[in-house]
């Protein structure tokens, strides 16, 4: 079971002491493996998104990049429109770059030799509380801040304990879905392989199986990598999206239901 | 039976009991939604990417119990609070 680690944070490559006397009492900065993919995962997004954007074109002839570019925010202006019923644009530098972040980050754990930097606890917990600061700063700036203040007393003043509770937990529940999702994967195959041995005593056949166990974990993988990744940009989106949307919801219904009744009175 | 021992073969058995019950109740609830969603779209099958959509993003959220499970026993076998107690003491 060595093979199995919860958290990549306890792979360090180097530690500096940042302030203190000892590396014990002090403040260190470690150089961990989720740091140093995290960095390699903005790095690509980053370097694809510059390469592609140099040359961009408004003739019917565009480059590849150019396309999966356009597909993808246009995708993701479509799915904010759809859940928010507002327009997107406001959102959009947010939660797109958080789930194309997210999904990069999944997805390079399928490289050999690479880790998800979403399966460790510590990355997942960071976009969380983005999430959680996300939510008042898109509030108040659409609502004022007595009118976002107001939706934690909904739908009555004793709620308020509760909607703060809840807004914690979602928040730990968004951190600990990801990285749950995301390492269950890796953990599965680990604990599946070290099974392997003990399943099959004949050493020339391990090889042959591999694949057979590896490919079907590995496409499992993959999909809840992009469905993840989906998830929590529509959780996210959904969470603020509550926060920000304006009060006509049951008022207006009752208004279009007595003019519908008023109509069909006046026709008979 | 001393500390270590009980703590080591308490710890093991929860694990298997913790996997196993958190995984009876998200495993209903994902077929119940799964069921549902299937229902919906033979029904109204012009609607059906809208239903696949909701399908998912509930059958994460119903999932996210049974992670949490999974945390909470990947947590008791490899960051045991209470058998890094029992070990530190034990080792002076």
């Amino acid at each position: 079971m060595d093979n199995v680690s919860i958290s990549t944070d306890s792979t360090v490559y180097r530690s500096w002491l940042l302030w203190g006397d000892d590396m014990q009492t002090g403040w260190v900065f470690e150089l961990n493996q989720t740091l140093v993919m995290t960095w390699l995962v903005m790095a690509l997004v980053i370097l694809f998104s510059f390469i592609v954007t140099r040359k961009l074109s408004s003739s019917t002839k565009i480059s590849r990049g150019q396309n999966l570019l356009e597909v993808l925010v246009g995708g993701l202006n479509l799915q904010i429109r759809e859940v928010s019923q507002q327009e997107p644009g406001k959102y959009l530098p947010f939660i797109g770059s958080m789930f194309i972040f997210i999904l990069v980050a999944n997805l390079i754990g399928y490289v050999p030799g690479l880790d998800s930097p979403t399966a460790s606890l510590t990355t997942t917990t960071s976009f969380a509380l983005l999430v959680m600061v996300a939510v008042p700063v898109y509030g108040i700036a659409k609502k004022g801040l007595f009118g976002y203040l107001k939706l934690y007393f909904e739908p009555y003043a004793f709620f308020a304990p509760l909607n703060i509770v809840s807004e914690i937990a979602r928040t730990v529940a968004l951190a600990v879905r990801l990285y749950g999702n995301i390492l269950s994967g890796a953990a599965m195959a680990a604990i599946v392989l070290g099974l392997l041995p003990i399943l099959f005593n004949y050493e020339y056949i391990q090889p042959l199986l591999y694949p057979f166990v590896m490919l079907p974990l590995s496409l499992l993988g993959l999909l809840s990598a992009i469905v993840q990744a989906y998830i929590f940009t529509v959780l996210s989106m959904v969470f603020i999206a509550a926060a920000t949307e304006e009060d006509t919801g049951d008022d207006q219904i009752s208004e279009d239901l007595e003019e519908a009744l008023e109509a069909g009175k006046a026709k008979a | 039976m001393d500390a270590i021992t009980l703590i080591g073969a308490v710890s093991v058995l929860a694990v298997g009991l913790c996997m196993g019950m958190g995984a009876i109740g998200p495993a209903l609830g994902e077929g119940n939604a799964a069921a549902a969603a299937i229902r919906a779209m033979a029904q109204q099958p012009d609607e059906s990417n809208n239903f696949f959509k909701t399908m998912l993003i509930s059958m994460a959220m119903i999932e996210s119990t049974a992670i949490y499970c999974l945390f909470i026993c990947m947590l008791i076998l490899f960051a045991n609070p209470f058998w890094k107690h029992v070990t530190d003491v034990a080792a002076g």
